[in-house]
């Protein structure tokens, strides 16, 4: 598995980073152009509600619980592949 | 000035409603005449959005005692009672809610939104869980950011995903507090009860239910959800409020786990606020001894939210997942869902104009809740007038091609589908018939 520390380059072929996008797609708006760069909050027209409805897909998708304030912490697609591996190494 | 900078789009929101009528926010009675009539803007109102589901704010005995106390013991506390220690009547009250629950103990609180964050983020602390429901209130939210506690959200009413969530934590040290609500505030869907005591059984963690919307509501003797469906021995904690069918303001927590006590020293919401004043304290106690015998009441309550839900479904709305004193229209479209409201309140009709983010799945959504006192005449005349805007703004067809699927009769009410079906089965307990 890859490491959190990975380059954006890189992370477009990572498989958690692929089940990120795979799970994001149907709440981001139609037209979000959707990268490791991209923020969650800001850029792919999603408010609060698809986000939580996001993170719920993600968390069955993945088997693994995302805490609130972990979801806080995370600002861009990246960081949130980031938190899924660390979250995936305390389980 | 700039401090108020990132404040501009909830600005915008609030210039908006007042560009097309009147904000929820600066509505202001001229009048208040009865639990369910008002004046606004000189127009005698009827009131659909108050939350005075027994109908007691003008209770004359509950009036009477709350002057006396005030004549005998002043306006206020000016302290908390860890400050300025206790009136003979916080005591009193304790001991009313504890023996009303048949639970060991009661803790008073200033508000039902304090009773949230002193109960929620006192109980679970560093190093514990606490698993809330996406659907939960503001003051469920604000908690969790007082508790030091990991927060972890389940899908709405979803036991299944519970189980999860606590399957995942199933091998880490900590206590686990589920935290969920018995009627819930927006749509007026009630948790699945049953289904969630068998996951906290399961998995051995502790639950608390805020009963604020269902206490004088359901339950034979109003006790709530809990009692209705029969589970009170499984429940850890109850926090609950005086500002809905108690008619007045103030929360509290109730709870059989010993040594509940403790939680006063370490619940900075009850430590570092002024305590109930004494004509509220009084005016609770009064309202309190009487929802255990409130059956008339509760049955008028439950045939009005009937007709509302029935009336407003048969006109073609959509509307929350099944009857309840919260019958909630919901919409898509801000814009007539401001119209409506608007419309309304130009008709003669108040009710609650809920928008996202503060509603389930980013609906926009007209917001009522029922009384039992309340007239027939004035739920029909809310439906009417309801229907004739509906029509007017697109929201529902015309009357000709609204299908007769949904009759009043099989529109189902709680209170009526636990009649029906104690009447089938006589080994039924009588006590989980909704009174």
């Amino acid at each position: 598995m890859s490491e959190p520390s990975i380059s954006s380059a890189e992370l477009i072929t990572d498989p958690v980073y692929i089940e990120v996008v795979k799970q994001l797609r149907p709440h981001a708006s139609k037209d979000a152009s959707i990268s490791p760069e991209s923020i969650i909050l800001s850029d792919l027209g999603m408010d609060s509600l698809a986000i939580m409805d996001f993170v719920f897909d993600l968390e069955d998708a993945l088997d693994l619980t995302i805490p609130e304030h972990r979801i806080a912490e995370v600002k861009t697609i990246a960081d949130l592949v980031a938190a899924v591996y660390l979250l995936q190494k305390e389980a | 000035m700039a401090i108020f900078d990132k404040f501009q789009p909830l600005s915008d929101v609030h210039d908006q409603l007042k560009s097309v009528g009147q904000s929820p926010s600066s509505l202001q009675f001229d009048e208040i005449i009865s639990p369910t009539e008002a004046v606004l803007n000189g127009r005698r109102t009827i009131l659909l959005g108050t939350n005075n589901y027994l109908g007691l704010t003008f209770d004359q005995t509950s009036i009477d005692k709350g002057i006396e106390a005030l004549r005998e013991q002043g306006t206020g506390t000016t302290g908390s009672r860890i400050a300025n220690g206790s009136y003979d009547g916080h005591k009193a009250l304790e001991n009313e809610l504890a023996e009303f629950y048949g639970m060991h103990d009661a803790i008073l609180y200033s508000t039902g939104y304090m009773a949230n964050l002193g109960a929620i983020g006192t109980l679970a602390g560093r190093g514990d869980y606490l698993l809330i429901d996406a659907d939960s209130h503001a003051s469920i939210h604000d908690a969790c950011k007082l508790s030091d506690a990991e927060v972890i959200r389940f899908r709405h009413n979803d036991p299944v995903n519970l189980a999860k969530k606590l399957e995942r934590l199933a091998d880490k040290p900590g206590e686990k507090l589920i935290v969920i609500e018995s009627i819930y505030s927006m749509l007026g869907d009630t948790s699945p009860l049953k289904e969630m005591i068998a996951v906290k059984n399961k998995y051995g963690a502790s639950l608390l239910i805020d009963e604020a919307h269902s206490l004088g509501v359901m339950g034979a003797t109003g006790r709530g959800l809990c009692e209705l469906a029969g589970v009170e021995k499984d429940i850890d904690f109850v926090t609950g409020t005086f500002s809905k069918s108690i008619g007045t303001i103030g929360g509290f927590l109730v709870s059989n786990v010993p040594g509940l006590d403790i939680v006063r020293l370490a619940s900075r919401p009850y430590m570092f606020t002024a305590s109930l004043p004494p004509s509220v304290v009084a005016t609770a106690r009064q309202a309190l001894s009487r929802v255990a015998g409130a059956t008339v009441e509760r049955t008028r309550l439950w045939d009005n939210a009937t007709q509302l839900y029935a009336g407003l479904k048969n006109a073609g709305f959509d509307l929350g997942p099944q009857v309840s004193p919260i019958v909630a229209i919901r919409m898509q479209d801000p814009g007539k869902a401001v119209a409506l409201w608007n419309g309304l309140l130009d008709a003669g009709v108040y009710t609650n104009l809920a928008l996202p983010p503060a509603t389930p799945s980013g609906w926009f959504l007209l917001r009522s809740s029922i009384s039992a006192a309340h007239t027939s005449q004035q739920i029909a005349l809310a439906v009417e007038l309801c229907a004739k805007i509906g029509r007017e703004l697109g929201l529902i067809p015309c009357p000709a091609t609204v299908g007769a699927s949904v009759e009043m009769m099989n529109v189902a009410s709680p209170r009526k589908v636990a009649k029906q079906e104690a009447e089938k089965s006589s080994d039924e307990d009588e006590t989980a018939v909704q009174a």
